[in-house]
């Protein structure tokens, strides 16, 4: 339909409410060789930015993770180390 | 039929006949006979809505604008203080696109603590993007409150409205209406159909966050939506008219005005007693005329810019912002500056609800005519 008059809607898609991980201050960083599949990141992000694979391989969501640093926490293998954005290695 | 009764009363039987589908609203003196009418008209079945009585004003503004993203037509009603605790999602309302209508009964805000016409609450919430009428009769009451649904659901406007009357000089004063078969209101509006709604099946997000690029275009066209409010309100008045008989004017009632020297500029009940001022002057033989305001925002700038040609304005104000002045002597002075040299004198009187009656309403155009006014007097102090 088309619409006569601007109001902010959307429909769900990536991305529609913002880019949320552009608030990031620190980015988690996975060392896969370190993982042991135990998917307490996965259980514990608050925002839903840790994604399981068939496998329970895990990777991180950039796009929306806003760097709580909670994953880091939780890992019992230290496999997510938290980086300063920006700040290169 | 004709229904004499209450403003109050009456404002509750345009929104039953208007059928809204859902009504959230707080009592608040002297709005709380609309709650308890249109309550009645639920609980009677004779009005099939939905109704929640919710905790604050700020609640009934919400979950009416809850309601209303769901597609429904919406009522609520309130004054004064309620009115100020709605200010925050008055704006959400407004910016959400929303056609919600609500009744505002003008009355002082405190303190010291006053339950008579004033409306500076409603000249408070100026900025939040409502459309403001404001009544002079309780048949006007009724006739906007319809009006005003017509004129919000359309699908280039979709801006809510504020239809404002006088605490007790309106609210709880009896007045013959004629009111219109329900068939004939529903020939002139017809259900509500939203552009957009949320819903389970087709879902949507809305109050979005929305990023700088992008703000600015949301504000503007609000501010283009009242610009079509200003041409779409006559059309709808003169169709009213056609179809119901009565008529209150377009923008702006205009009486007398067309050899007029002096023009009483007022808002609300006041316009109707300055309406009684003008006889009486004229049959003095002063060329007076009124020019009472029924929309104030948006503002009717290009009417007072037409009038203006060789006459003097005497606005009188039933309310104040404190720092500048009465808000429709503002409004006027703003919309005519560059367009006309009219000299506009502003009144600030009857706040508080004190009475203010036609004979002092000659005196202000007598002062004026002397050229014994100042810009701006408080009128009627107590010394």
């Amino acid at each position: 339909m088309k619409m006569q008059v601007k109001a902010v809607i959307s429909r769900p898609a990536d991305g529609v409410m913002g880019k949320t991980g552009a608030w990031r201050d620190f980015r988690p960083e996975l060392d896969s060789s370190k993982c042991i599949k135990c998917l307490l990141c996965w259980i514990f992000c608050p925002d839903g930015c840790i994604k399981r694979a068939d496998d329970d391989s895990v990777s991180i969501d950039y796009v929306y993770c806003k760097g709580c640093g909670i994953c880091a926490n939780e890992c019992p293998k230290q496999a997510i180390t938290m980086k300063r954005e920006g700040m290169g290695e | 039929m004709i229904m004499i009764d209450t403003g109050d009363r009456i404002a509750a039987k345009a929104a039953q006949m208007a059928r809204p589908e859902f009504i959230a609203a707080y009592p608040i003196t002297p709005q709380t006979v609309i709650v308890e009418k249109t309550a009645d008209y639920v609980e009677s079945g004779e009005l099939d809505a939905e109704y929640i009585r919710v905790e604050s004003e700020h609640s009934a503004m919400t979950a009416v604008i809850g309601a209303a993203v769901t597609g429904v037509r919406t009522f609520t009603a309130t004054s004064s203080h309620g009115l100020a605790l709605m200010h925050e999602m008055l704006h959400w309302a407004a910016y959400s696109r929303l056609p919600i209508v609500m009744v505002n009964v003008n009355r002082a805000l405190g303190p010291g603590w006053n339950i008579w016409a004033d409306q500076s609450d409603s000249l408070a919430q100026r900025d939040t993007g409502w459309v403001q009428f404001y009544c002079a009769s309780c048949q006007e009451i009724f006739d906007t409150i319809i009006q005003a649904y017509r004129l919000a659901e359309m699908e280039d406007v979709q801006v809510p409205v504020m239809v404002n009357f006088d605490a007790f000089v309106l609210s709880h004063t009896s007045m013959p209406v004629e009111v219109p078969d329900q068939s004939d209101i529903d020939a002139f509006l017809p259900p509500y159909r939203a552009l957009w709604k949320i819903d389970p099946d087709d879902p949507i997000t809305c109050f979005n966050m929305l990023p700088q690029s992008e703000f600015g275009a949301l504000r503007k066209d609000l501010h283009d939506a009242h610009g079509r409010v200003k041409e779409l309100i006559p059309g709808i008045a003169s169709e009213w008219k056609e179809r119901f008989g009565s008529y209150h004017g377009g923008l702006v009632e205009e009486y007398l005005c067309e050899d007029a020297e002096y023009i009483i500029v007022a808002m609300g009940a006041l316009g109707a007693e300055a309406r009684v001022a003008v006889e009486e002057l004229r049959r003095e033989g002063m060329k007076a005329g009124l020019a009472r305001v029924r929309l104030f925002r948006p503002f009717p700038n290009e009417v007072f810019r037409r009038l203006a040609r060789n006459r003097t304005f005497i606005v009188v104000d039933r309310n104040v912002s404190i720092g500048s002045g009465g808000g429709v002597y503002s409004e006027l002075k703003s919309g005519l500056y560059g367009f006309a040299n009219a000299p506009v004198h502003g009144f600030i009187a009857g706040l508080g609800g004190k009475d203010l009656t036609f004979g002092e309403m000659c005196e202000m155009v007598r002062k004026v005519a002397d050229g014994r006014a100042a810009d701006v007097e408080w009128w009627g102090l107590e010394e």
